[in-house]
């Protein structure tokens, strides 16, 4: 039966690959400390499964120290000149799109069929993991379409996908940090403490108070961390969780979508978001730096309410 | 209540603008010193929901088809097909824009736009561009505006479009952290149900944009009556 330890090993070789790139990369100024960093992380997937946890817990130490002191360093990859790619738009066209589109494709028609595909009485892919196998099945399936299609040299898919890789840098980590903090905060039991403090404003059975409460301090919180993907976990545990889904029978994937979402309105709304919200003002030269905040905040509380009418009104009912 | 000093660590690191990564790390140390965990249990604990948590990077499996496509002219593809859109005013230029960021965003292309890429070197021109044909020489507020305008259109497009991919760091983050509380969804669902919101979304912020070439209109009016008055006092 395929697995999600499909996906881990498919993203572990993924790592390791740029973590081998940036080690001879004599270009990046910091080659080791990057090396040492995505290698490690590819350790955690190649292996995670089968190290015991404290293993595991000191393998994510030595990444934390290794990004968090000082920076990882990026190379100067050679990329395509700004002539060659033109040269391709106009070659190629719209079948550039191809590959790319290949994935949802893929992974929308592996999530819907693979269910029904059984092989000697079991299922070939484990049934709770669909979606996510799909999806590594269609990365695989793009990236031979797209070498069919353009013909690069074979590692071409590394050396720019690690270009990318390089430019999120540690930060790729860190939704999986925030997740992982959000369990840790679970089992000390802060998500108790959060909810009880909004059973004191709002009453128990005001459905509309407490989802109203959750949207809202979603936002908030987005606004105070910069990062929705940082409020997710706690407010989750703290009101989503226990409030909408346990105690008022709301439905948790509408709880959690348009949770997010409302998230994304604070995001709009807060310099601390400094990669959306005041780069792109530096970039245009703007003389306000919060020009583009003062532009979004509109739109972000008109969604924030709209979000909350929306759960409100479907999170009971379906 | 002294649960909550890991928040407040999260809070302060984050705002004084430390490594995330550190501060993330800290926090736990502290929550879990505070919820009487002995130090070999908190690294423990760490590895584990860390390892847990491993179905959240397959967002950067992505990456090598993207940079294969991108290397090969994506970009550029991109930026000839919205150029030759002759689109009249500046909010539809916006408009348009922020349909094709949602859509792209929708089917995993969120690296097509952005403020370096997409925005300063053709979405901002292109839309003071627009207002120009109208209005002539537009004053420095107005042309602020626009390109505030412009980023924020990017911004919008692309939070309320790429949830709509079941590939994308927010929906494998909240699969995550609910599968850790015991509730299991399906990213595919979470997708679904990222798609009221986008078009929320798109009515209220394609509602500002239309609206915007009125603004501006009266913007540039109200800059031309008074800026004789200014000349006229020195």
């Amino acid at each position: 039966m395929i697995n999600l330890e499909f996906i881990y090993v498919l993203a572990g070789l993924w790592f390791a690959a740029v973590a081998v790139t940036n080690f001879r990369d004599r270009s990046n100024p910091r080659r080791y400390k990057s090396a040492l960093f995505w290698g490690i992380y590819a350790v955690t997937f190649l292996f995670g499964s089968y190290l015991p946890p404290f293993v595991n817990g000191c393998l994510v130490l030595v990444m934390v120290a290794a990004a968090g002191i000082g920076h990882l360093g990026q190379g100067k990859p050679n990329t395509t000149s700004p002539a060659e790619r033109e040269a391709g738009a106009a070659r190629w066209g719209n079948l550039l799109f191809v590959p790319v589109l290949t994935i949802p494709a893929v992974t929308v028609a592996g999530a819907l069929l693979l269910k029904y595909v059984v092989i000697d009485g079991k299922p070939l892919v484990d049934p709770k993991q669909v979606t996510l196998v799909s999806l590594g099945l269609g990365v695989i399936i793009a990236l031979i379409v797209g070498l069919a299609i353009l013909r690069p040299r074979l590692l071409t898919p590394v050396t720019e996908g690690r270009r990318l890789m390089d430019s999120v840098g540690w930060a790729a980590v860190l939704p999986q940090m925030l997740a992982a903090l959000g369990a840790l905060f679970a089992a000390a039991g802060v998500g108790k403490v959060i909810s009880e403090i909004v059973l004191s404003v709002v009453p128990a059975d005001n459905s509309f108070g407490i989802v109203a409460s959750f949207t809202v301090s979603m936002a908030l919180f987005t606004m105070i961390m910069g990062n929705a993907f940082a409020a997710f976990p706690i407010m989750a545990v703290g009101i989503g969780l226990p409030l909408i889904v346990l105690q008022l029978h709301g439905n948790p994937i509408i709880m959690a979508a348009v949770g997010m979402l409302s998230g994304f309105c604070g995001t709009l709304m807060t310099p601390m978001a400094a990669n959306f919200n005041i780069v792109p003002a530096a970039l245009l030269e703007l003389p306000d730096r919060y020009g583009v905040i003062k532009v979004q905040i509109p739109t972000g509380i008109l969604l924030l309410i709209a979000n909350t009418v929306l759960m409100y009104f479907t999170v009971f009912r379906y | 209540m002294f649960l909550l000093s890991g928040i407040l660590i999260i809070i302060v690191g984050f705002a004084i603008g430390l490594n995330p990564l550190l501060v993330v790390t800290v926090s736990a140390f502290v929550t879990g010193l505070i919820g009487h965990l002995d130090p070999v249990a908190i690294v423990s604990g760490l590895g584990k929901a860390f390892v847990d948590s491993r179905s959240i990077a397959i967002a950067w499996l992505v990456l090598p088809v993207v940079g294969l496509i991108e290397s090969r002219v994506l970009r550029e593809r991109a930026q000839r097909m919205i150029a030759q859109v002759h689109a009249a005013t500046t909010g539809r230029v916006l408009l348009i824009y922020l349909i094709v960021r949602q859509v792209t965003a929708a089917f995993g292309l969120t690296t097509l736009g952005g403020h370096a890429q997409m925005v300063r070197p053709l979405i901002a021109p292109m839309a003071e561009a627009a207002a120009e044909t109208h209005f002539g020489k537009l004053p420095d507020k107005v042309r602020y505006k626009i390109r505030a305008h412009a980023a924020g259109t990017d911004n919008i497009g692309v939070f309320f479009g790429e949830d709509i991919f079941i590939a994308i760091g927010s929906i494998l983050l909240i699969r995550n952290v609910m599968h850790q509380q015991g509730v299991e969804v399906e990213p595919i669902d979470l997708a679904l149900w990222a798609i009221p919101t986008a078009i929320m979304a798109f009515l209220i912020h394609g509602t500002r944009l239309l609206l915007l070439d009125r603004r501006l209109k009266r913007e540039i009016a109200l800059d031309a009556e008074t800026a004789p008055v200014e000349e006229a006092g020195q």
